[in-house]
């Protein structure tokens, strides 16, 4: 009976880091279709959101399918009842590396890049910051669920500020930028959007986070985060 | 040291205290200075491999263990204020006030009636009123009044099982008792009497202090406030039930709820 629940616990864990994998795999071309503007790489984050919606779907009847036929208890119910929560935040993710790529799309098929004047514009920079934290935390997050790790989970939770300082970066240089170039106001909403996208990124990298240091732990410590934030 | 949550340790208002309690089958032994608690008008499932010394332990509260001669016990059962194993203890008063229910149900070879009120007949009540009463509201509490109140005189054993150990609920219910022990009472029922008998054991919870050993986990899961889990005749875990089937303290715990030990 047990080795059924053990072999039925590792295949699910098998799916839900291929989904984390993919949806990494999309973030990242997500970061290379914005500063490349390139429409192939976009195109591509589109068509493979479908097979990240099945992965999800399949997750989450496996989740239901051993929750039903073996009623998990203990650690075992904690890791099912995580990947439940965590698959979520992993399929919205990949959403949001889709709404990047609908964005960089838009900015080059209307020909928005040709607004921006290079001279005033750093967004590259920024964006490869604000990317490159982002993916740390995407990373962190699924290394810690992985090894299993309650330090590296904390972190992340912590990591999320670093995000949010970038986004904060980016926000004040385009209401400069606006104020200075009023015509750019197309090009600097796209890019806005796409800084919005990578804050809730980075924000479902949290929430992954605090459902390993539950499952971990078997405390529940979302509020406790928030305080943490906010102190 | 067995793990036992400090909400758990300080119980205020326990019926039931077990206190450093050692028990040997002649040089074997059976329970190791098990303290705890038992809080009033709650259920508390016993879990623990077989042979851990579950049923051992419930046997003691009602003295049932006095019968085996072999036996020996040191420390003290405390309930309701009195040892149960001092000498002026009147084990008969102390089976009225803690009924047991059985793993395998066991009506008398009598009518249902006679069944339920078997208690107060030899306690000397004759008087018809109070009987009837008795019985019908000791089958209703029981939840099997509906299915046997037109055939009351017929015999009890032609009941179905399920039937029959919701009868020997109710027996145990007739003379009033204040706990409750139920020693595996489900596992010779079939899914849907266990359902019932389990329905019944949250009804009777509030009224009643349940104290119930049972295999299935996931029973002891379902209608227990409280969970108490032993090995080898020690008491390793003891917290509230939601507690110790998602977060257990003691790894002891998790490989067994888990099902990867015992």
């Amino acid at each position: 009976m047990i080795k059924n629940l053990e072999l039925e616990l590792e295949k699910l864990k098998t799916k839900i880091l291929r989904l984390g994998s993919e949806v990494e795999k999309n973030l990242f071309r997500a970061e290379k279709a914005l500063l490349h503007w390139d429409e192939n790489m976009a195109k591509e984050i589109i068509d493979s959101d479908e097979d990240i919606d099945r992965l999800e779907i399949s997750v989450e009847e496996k989740c239901l399918q051993i929750l039903a036929q073996h009623h998990p208890v203990a650690s075992d119910l904690r890791f099912v009842v995580t990947v439940l929560k965590i698959n979520n935040d992993l399929e919205r993710i990949g959403d949001l590396a889709v709404k990047i790529a609908d964005r960089v799309l838009i900015l080059v098929q209307k020909k928005l890049i040709e607004l921006k004047k290079p001279d005033s514009v750093q967004f590259p920079e920024q964006f490869a910051h604000m990317f490159a934290e982002t993916k740390k935390m995407v990373k962190m997050c699924l290394d810690s669920f992985v090894e299993e790790d309650a330090d590296l989970a904390y972190k992340v939770c912590l990591w999320d500020n670093e995000v949010d300082e970038a986004k904060t970066v980016i926000r004040k240089q385009t209401e400069k930028i606006l104020l200075e170039t009023p015509e750019q106001h197309k090009y600097i909403a796209m890019l806005l959007s796409v800084s919005r996208s990578l804050e809730r990124i980075a924000d479902h990298a949290t929430h992954i986070a605090e459902n390993v240091l539950y499952m971990l732990q078997g405390e529940i410590v979302r509020h406790e985060m928030d305080d943490l934030d906010e102190n | 040291m067995p793990q036992t949550n400090p909400a758990i340790r300080q119980i205020s208002d326990a019926i039931v205290e077990v206190n450093n309690l050692n028990l040997f089958y002649g040089d074997k032994q059976a329970l190791s200075n098990i303290s705890m608690s038992f809080p009033r008008n709650k259920v508390t499932a016993l879990i623990g491999p077989s042979g851990c010394g579950k049923s051992t332990l419930i046997r003691c509260f009602n003295r049932m263990n006095d019968l085996i001669e072999t036996i020996s016990i040191k420390g003290e059962i405390i309930i309701d204020g009195q040892n149960i194993y001092d000498t002026k203890m009147d084990a008969i008063e102390l089976r009225r006030r803690v009924g047991m229910v059985f793993q395998k149900w066991n009506p008398f070879p009598k009518s249902i009636y006679e069944n339920v009120i078997y208690g107060l007949r030899i306690a000397g009540v004759n008087n018809k009123k109070i009987l009837d009463e008795t019985v019908e509201k000791s089958l209703k509490r029981a939840a099997i009044w509906d299915e046997v109140k037109d055939r009351l005189h017929d015999s009890a054993m032609g009941l179905s099982g399920g039937q029959m150990q919701r009868l020997c609920i109710a027996r145990a219910i007739a003379v009033e008792p204040e706990v409750i022990l139920m020693d595996e009472p489900c596992s010779a029922l079939d899914p849907r009497s266990t359902a019932k008998i389990e329905e019944l054991i949250r009804e009777l919870q509030g009224d009643y202090t349940i104290i119930i050993v049972t295999h299935n986990m996931q029973q002891a899961a379902r209608v227990s406030d409280f969970t108490a889990y032993l090995y080898l005749g020690e008491l390793i875990e003891y917290d509230l039930t939601k507690k110790v089937f998602t977060t257990p303290t003691q790894k002891e715990t998790e490989d067994y709820i888990t099902g990867r030990f015992g």
